[in-house]
């Protein structure tokens, strides 16, 4: 317990120290998720596109989101 | 056809690297954090306002690398007109501008408490933010275009002539009078860096190097996937232009 209040504490640069790694996280994370949806949207739109050509799958051309 | 040839060993090996380096970079990113929030000293003249250094050196650090990554993939576009080249150009720089924008930031937040200022116009900053201008001048102009390939082309001589901003941001502490401390890990010598300390520092510098590779897998499918749509597009258009 004591511990932790030390370490949320940061010898008094929590105001400069949480941010600094707050901000770091939410960047990255950011970034991150931003690449993940960009890569399924696209690949599912190419799989739109080019799903005439293919062996039909049960679903009707197009119902992919 | 070459221009548009189907990049399948890059989406095979992002296939096969994927899993680990996504792996690696949550494993040293974990323990990095560990050891430079709770496993780490304070530092005898700066106390806990040191541990910022832990996220700010390794922004600083990737900032500068995918810079120099993108500029080397952009010589490789140019000259060798290699398409894949140019994907991961375009795939690296959002990385490198939210590295470099950390760097910033965070170099703000430590800033404040040691010199007691968020920014000064010297050199090593100046430069950092230059570098932060130039990614985001790359990212507007390769998309500036009608035509993605002159796109592309703009982008890649704008990487290269920018690229002398790195070694100014490298030895910009040694050639000007600066309030940023000089390099202490990479020099001549050897690191002037406490053990505990070089730990976490690496453990988050190979963290972010594992992150960016992950997402550079991840964007390089994206740009790999738009320009077989863009392909695919102008066949249909072709095919309904000629008359069905």
């Amino acid at each position: 317990m004591e511990s932790l209040h030390a370490l949320f504490a940061m010898g008094g640069y929590a105001g400069y120290v949480w941010p600094a790694y707050g901000i770091s996280v939410v960047v990255l994370i950011g970034v991150l998720v931003v690449s993940v949806r960009q890569v399924r949207c696209r690949e599912a739109e190419l799989e739109r596109l080019q799903g005439p050509r293919r062996e039909r799958r049960g679903s009707p051309a197009g119902a992919g989101s | 056809m070459h221009r548009y040839a189907n990049p399948a060993r890059f989406l095979r090996l992002a296939k096969a690297i994927l899993p680990y380096s996504s792996g690696l970079a949550v494993l040293l990113l974990g323990s990095g954090l560990w050891f430079a929030l709770v496993g780490s000293p304070a530092d005898y003249q700066q106390g806990d306002s040191m541990r910022i250094m832990y996220v700010h050196v390794p922004s600083a650090w990737m900032g500068m690398v995918c810079y120099v990554a993108m500029a080397v993939l952009s010589a490789m576009a140019l000259i060798w007109k290699h398409p894949l080249a140019d994907l991961l150009a375009r795939a690296t720089a959002p990385v490198g501008a939210a590295f470099t924008l950390l760097c910033l930031i965070t170099g703000s937040l430590w800033g404040k408490p040691m010199w007691g200022t968020w920014w000064v116009w010297d050199a090593r900053l100046t430069s950092m933010l230059i570098l932060l201008f130039l990614y985001l001048g790359y990212m507007a102009l390769i998309d500036a275009f009608d035509d993605p390939e002159r796109g592309s082309k703009a982008g890649a001589i704008l990487a290269l002539v920018g690229a002398v901003n790195i070694p100014v941001i490298k030895f910009s502490v040694d050639w000007w009078n600066t309030l940023h401390q000089p390099a202490s890990v990479v020099k001549m010598g050897g690191p002037a860096i406490d053990p505990s300390m070089l730990l976490p520092l690496l453990l988050m510098a190979f963290g972010f190097k594992a992150y960016w590779v992950t997402v550079l897998l991840l964007r390089g499918r994206a740009e790999i996937a738009a320009q077989k749509i863009r392909v695919l597009r102008l066949a249909q258009v072709h095919a309904s232009s000629r008359g069905e």
